[in-house]
């Protein structure tokens, strides 16, 4: 029988992690991500799971050391967050382009500089474009069940992806709240045996990998990379199927709130979410037609979900917990760009919120939703909310 | 140790574990140690898993769709190959234990040049050796960036003449002498570390196998000339590395766990000044009115090290640090 844990997002990755039990773990501590790998040390070093864990003595190591073990057949894993992650990013795109299914929780953290080591989304969208999925959830709840469908998706045959799980550094991180936990069993019978028709292990059969690839080659493999997101974009919807045969939990690329009649729409990802359906509930109340989309995967991008919930909507402001310096915020230029082909076109509005773990209000959320509500959107103008001017 | 009669054995009646079809410079010293060191591995029974740094022999070998490596290989960047064989040998480990796999013949061989070793490697082969996985990294040492077009690394050698510190009118080149990277892997006690040079291929072979039977991180540096770069016809490496032994430029030793062992002292030296004098890379260096001053201070360098080394060879001998990892 699932149960009911009070613990922190941290410990609840840990405990999907323990669940899943992969061959090896390499990572290096970097706040906010350190718990899950301390958590999961502790589950290795009480014999718990029988992981080997490779405490590597940086993050390019660690995802040098998870690239070795995943092309030796070995199920494996890491977790890593803002300068971590840009110290790995050289490698995070080696992985991604030798079709490696490594899942890694980032806990999302500002990016020097300078130097900050609370919420914001520089990180993932940093290396956005490296060729990985990336999930991104709300609470515990979500980040549990996405690292356990990250295994179950970057292992198809025809997908064979990196997958990052993105939470928020602190507020789930660190925060403690409930979550339902499954039966070990349950887990290990969804996410199966990995067994990769490569390795390097395979001495009968040796294969070369990462060779040289030059202007005659390179080109094609991208496109079969480009191929195999198209493919995880195929596969989500059996893999939110049979998650939800196991849990209950329905889970979508888009998380809809209160958007069948809403006229005005906002779009925030992650924790912030939460913040905003209360003001979604505020403004309701008060008889606003207004709803929330909270995009659960961001790569490979669901333009068709948005164009099919955005057409024809009044207005629709876009939250972004991340800068794009000299270009629009990154989540607010995808949208806008998915809007170029529908056929009514809403009036849009970019708002940048949260940097380097600035906290979101309500008022601060109502203040974006108010604009919108009273027509004053502008297409082309970034907005603040909570920057003093 | 394989005899030469294994090794000859082994190769009339298997393939190379590195074949042909590499694009490798005519005369390069690269692809000797990768064979000297495979076939070993293959002619005392075990399944080579190889790793390899960026650098010329990595970007010469597999050149897609083509490579030239008959055993499993791989590549990840510059800077990671003990990284990355940190993880293939943790996977190995994993699959081992939890019965995936059977095969337990398997031995982790990694392949670098000095510029990924000496320098943006070392902090990723300083963790992996730290870590004490079971794999043998081999160094292919010739003194610079020679991929990339002969630029100065850490251990390219005082007054050699490279793109990024040529020898000018102002200064004469490398201004400072190699690091001893030997020294810095013994620094690590729990490991197995050597000198090699092309010269001896049998001193190379018999370090390889206590290399692969060492229970932990063993390393092997070996000098390896590029031909293009040290300004040397393309026949004479071995013989130009013959050279570096006779002057004490490059001296033959080991080091187990804290115990130094010199494996091979010449009766007679030559001065360095023979050797140098032999690369053309010195070329320049020799026009300029400091070179014998230059000399100089190699030369008394090289004398103070192999004095160093026979008295820490006496010193330890049959007093291991550590006895085991």
């Amino acid at each position: 029988m699932p149960v009911k844990l009070t613990v922190t997002g941290a410990a609840a990755v840990a405990h999907a992690m323990r669940q899943i039990n992969p061959d090896v773990v390499a990572a290096y501590p970097i706040t906010p991500q350190t718990p899950i790998v301390e958590y999961y040390a502790g589950f290795v070093s009480d014999g718990i799971v029988d992981t080997v864990m490779v405490p590597v003595e940086s993050e390019h190591s660690a995802m040098s050391a998870v690239v070795g073990s995943a092309a030796s057949g070995a199920r494996t894993m890491t977790a890593t967050a803002a300068n971590g992650l840009a110290l790995m990013s050289e490698i995070v795109y080696i992985a991604a382009s030798y079709r490696l299914p490594i899942v890694m929780p980032i806990v999302n953290r500002a990016l020097s500089g300078p130097i900050n080591i609370h919420c914001d989304h520089s990180d993932a969208m940093m290396v956005r474009d490296s060729g990985w999925i990336q999930f991104f959830t709300e609470n515990h709840q979500e980040a549990y069940d996405f690292t356990i469908m990250a295994t179950k998706l970057a292992e198809k045959e025809n997908v064979l992806l990196p997958v990052m799980v993105n939470l928020d550094g602190f507020i789930t991180s660190h925060g403690v709240e409930s979550f339902e936990m499954l039966d070990d069993e349950v887990v290990r019978e969804f996410v199966g045996s990995w067994n990769p028709k490569y390795s390097l292990l395979n001495t009968k059969n040796p294969v070369t990998f990462g060779p040289l690839d030059l202007f005659d080659y390179y080109f094609e493999h991208h496109r079969q990379q480009e191929e195999a997101m198209k493919n995880a974009y195929k596969e989500l919807p059996g893999v939110f199927e049979e998650f939800e045969k196991i849990s209950g939990r329905r889970y979508d690329f888009l998380d809809l709130y209160k958007v069948d009649d809403a006229d005005y729409i906002m779009i925030v990802m992650n924790s912030t979410a939460s913040t905003a359906k209360y003001v979604v509930d505020q403004l309701r109340e008060e008889g606003h037609k207004v709803g929330l989309v909270k995009p659960q995967v961001f790569t490979p991008f669901p333009k068709k979900q948005f164009q099919q919930v955005l057409n024809g909507r009044k207005g629709v402001v876009v939250l972004d917990r991340a800068m794009s310096f000299g270009k629009e915020a990154p989540l607010y230029s995808l949208v806008k760009s998915s809007l170029y082909e529908v056929a009514s076109r809403p009036s849009l509005g970019s708002y940048i919120y949260g940097l380097g773990g600035r906290d979101t209000t309500p008022e601060m959320i109502r203040e974006a939703f108010e604009d919108a509500l009273q027509g004053n959107l502008s297409t082309d103008e970034q907005r603040y909310l909570g920057l003093r001017e | 140790m394989p005899s030469i009669r294994d090794i000859v054995g082994y190769v009339e009646t298997n393939d190379w574990a590195f074949t042909q079809g590499h694009r490798l410079c005519p005369g390069c010293n690269a692809p000797m140690v990768a064979n000297w060191a495979t076939l070993a591995a293959k002619s005392l029974g075990y399944e080579p898993v190889v790793g390899a740094a960026t650098g010329c022999l990595e970007v010469s070998s597999t050149i897609y769709p083509f490579t030239s490596w008959n055993v499993p290989y791989i590549h990840n960047a510059f800077e990671n190959v003990a990284a990355t064989i940190s993880g293939a040998e943790s996977a190995y480990r994993s699959l081992l234990n939890r019965g995936k796999i059977k095969n337990d013949k398997i031995k982790f061989i990694a392949f670098a040049g000095d510029g990924g070793t000496y320098d943006i490697g070392l902090q990723s082969l300083s963790g992996a050796i730290e870590r004490g996985h079971d794999f043998v990294y081999i160094l292919y040492d010739n003194e610079g960036y020679m991929n990339t077009g002969n630029q100065r690394s850490g251990s390219t050698p005082i007054g050699a003449d490279s793109t990024t510190e040529p020898v000018g009118k102002a200064i004469s080149g490398k201004l400072q002498l190699k690091k001893s990277i030997v020294d810095i892997i013994a620094g690590h006690e729990g490991v197995y570390a050597a000198t090699a040079v092309t010269s001896e291929p049998w001193d190379f072979i018999r370090k390889m196998q206590s290399a692969l039977e060492f229970k932990g991180p063993a390393f092997i540096s070996i000098l390896a000339p590029c031909v293009r770069f040290w300004r040397i016809p393309d026949d004479s490496g071995p013989e130009v590395t013959k050279l570096a032994v006779e002057t004490k430029y490059w001296p033959l030793w080991e080091y187990n766990m804290g115990v130094y062992k010199v494996t091979k002292k010449p009766k007679i030296f030559k001065p360095v000044k023979d050797y140098v004098t032999k690369l053309g890379r010195y070329n320049k260096l020799m026009k300029r009115p400091d070179a014998n001053e230059i000399l100089e201070e190699l030369q008394n360098y090289v004398d103070a090290k192999w004095d160093r080394l026979l008295a820490l060879e006496e010193i330890t001998k049959d007093k291991p640090i550590r006895t085991k990892i």
